[in-house]
């Protein structure tokens, strides 16, 4: 079993933001099933504002991936679109008290669900997302094998 | 709040030391401390131990003769030292070796290495309930084959393989045959004559007894390498000091398991029915593994839409200790080799989880699990995108009708 920080057990258990936002005006989802991580998150953001004024995510994967999506809608939760598109991995970690090593790319599935949400922002109203959120990782090609698993 | 209840079902991980063999194994750990290898008192007795401990095991697997059962240090040095000690010695009548898509790694990744220095393996595929054909074995067997190993019973979703059928094959053939029975000894019977079996692998802290300790039988008259070149041990065929109370407490926790098997297995038996009868009404849950022909405390299960880990944690958090084969909970990002080769595709693979009793457990333990699962599966499956894209194609479906 992973050595989880306390933080990340707590954000898995109590999961924040978890659900859907049916009148949402950004959606945004990455991963694959194959891979076994798939991140959706759904934002309202105010259009005057730009403040994300909701999010909820829904997230199919293990322990890692529901902390720093729950910990990645948290961070970004309330704060404008610049704001939340300078959202790093690294800080979804931090405030995690620390991933362990192999459970880093989650923190990069949630940096990247944040940023495909707010390009379907974006592309929904008609604007071109690349030069203001860059251009986003695919992950549906990702290959995932990274040598088999051990059950005793 | 009340306090914490703990369950543990993963017995198929490691057991709790039996009551029976820490007892017998402690004069061992204390006064009797002499190296078997003296002529000294202290070394008679425990000398005297392993020998009584070998014809207590020779007994229990039905070996000929208590010199056929060989100390080793683990499960995983007995499938090496099987592989590697047959690959060797056999290496100028052929390099070809025949066995299952579900071995344990032990076997997968000494196979691998066996590879690397020019032998060809052939690994038998499974059918969607993890079963060996021995047609298929029969099939594959070539005039370089030295060596047949077919796990007895799978680790992870506990089917129990055909190994008399598969023996009698391999002594048509006049091929050495090994089987891994370390999920299978203490909990299955194990007759090693009736079998048709010459090399079989049996691990010590799978039946109660203590970590740190194996069993390689090696029937009369075969010949392998050794792994561990050292001292006399082991009829010179296994060097290092002798692990005696580890060797005692093998032997007699081994011998208490032969003993209490029937009540054991139908006592044991009785708690996964339940689990699984229990776990199945759970929509979109299946059971893995031969749904008859299994171990007897293996309750394993695939639970679609969510990933096993997750699953895992939420038992955990609730006092249920448990095991997955889906990717995350080890740190590839690849599920079992086992659950592939049953056919199952990756995203159901990844809902792996695996409960595994012994006659510790109680039926009281199965009502809890069976209380407490639900809610878990339901509480991820919410969280999951995956449930989500589902319930609104089911939804979409029922309007089309």
């Amino acid at each position: 079993m992973m050595e989880y920080s306390d933080k990340v057990l707590d954000h898995f258990s109590n999961p924040r933001n978890v659900g859907e936002i049916p009148d949402a005006n950004a959606v945004g989802q990455v991963g694959n099933v194959v891979c076994g991580d798939i991140m959706k998150i759904y934002m309202k953001i105010n259009d005057e504002t730009e403040i994300i004024e909701n999010i909820k995510f829904k997230t199919f994967g293990c322990g890692a991936a529901i902390a720093t999506s729950s910990m990645a809608t948290e961070l970004v939760k309330g704060k404008s679109i610049k704001d939340a598109l300078a959202l790093t991995n690294k800080a979804v970690i931090e405030a995690l008290e620390g991933l362990p090593p192999v459970k880093i790319h989650c923190s990069i599935l949630a940096e990247d669900a944040i940023k495909k949400c707010l390009s379907d922002y974006y592309i929904r109203k008609g604007v071109d997302p690349v030069p203001i959120v860059g251009e986003l990782k695919s992950h549906d090609d990702e290959v995932c094998s990274n040598g088999p698993l051990h059950i005793h | 709040m009340s306090e914490k209840r703990i369950i543990y079902a993963d017995n198929a991980a490691t057991t709790p030391l039996k009551k029976v063999a820490l007892d017998a194994m402690m004069p061992y750990l204390t006064e009797q401390f002499g190296n078997p290898s003296g002529i000294y008192s202290y070394s008679k007795n425990a000398k005297n131990a392993i020998d009584e401990s070998r014809a207590k095991i020779a007994n229990a697997i039905n070996a000929a003769e208590p010199s056929e059962i060989l100390f080793t240090g683990s499960g995983s040095e007995g499938d090496n030292w099987a592989f590697k000690g047959i690959a060797d010695i056999k290496k100028n009548k052929g390099k070809h070796i025949i066995t299952s898509a579900i071995e344990h790694h032990a076997i997968i990744h000494t196979c691998d290495w066996l590879k690397t220095k020019g032998y060809d393996i052939t690994y038998i595929p499974v059918d969607k309930y993890g079963r060996v054909d021995p047609k298929d074995v029969e099939a594959a067997i070539r005039s370089d084959t030295i060596l047949i190993s077919i796990i007895m019973a799978n680790n992870e979703i506990g089917t129990i393989e055909p190994i008399a059928e598969i023996g009698i094959i391999a002594k048509t053939h006049k091929i050495l045959f090994h089987t891994d029975a370390v999920q299978a000894a203490g909990h299955i019977p194990i007759d090693v004559q009736a079998l048709n079996v010459d090399l079989l692998t049996i691990s010590g802290h799978k039946f109660g007894g203590p970590k740190g300790i194996g069993v390689l039988y090696i029937k009369k008259g075969i010949r392998l390498t050794p792994l561990i070149h050292g001292g006399q041990q082991e009829r010179n065929m296994r060097g290092g000091t002798e692990n005696v109370a580890g060797i005692v407490g093998l032997a007699v926790a081994l011998e208490d398991s032969v003993k209490h098997m029937q009540e054991n297995t139908i006592k044991i038996r009785t708690i996964s029915k339940k689990v699984i009868t229990g776990l199945l009404k759970i929509p979109y849950t299946q059971l893995t593994g031969d749904p008859i022909n299994r171990l007897p405390g293996t309750a394993s299960f695939t639970f679609n839409f969510i990933e096993g880990e997750s699953i895992m944690l939420m038992l955990n958090l609730n006092g249920i200790c448990a095991s997955s084969g889906s990717a995350c909970s080890s740190g590839s990002l690849d599920p079992s080799h086992v659950l592939m080769a049953i056919g199952l595709p990756h995203e159901i693979a990844h809902g792996s989880v695996r409960l595994t009793f012994n006659e510790q457990n109680t039926e009281a333990d199965a009502d809890y699990i069976i209380e407490k699962i639900p809610t878990i599966i339901d509480k991820l499956r919410e969280m999951s995108p995956v449930w989500e894209d589902h319930l609104k194609e089911s939804k979409k479906k029922i309007v089309m009708v």
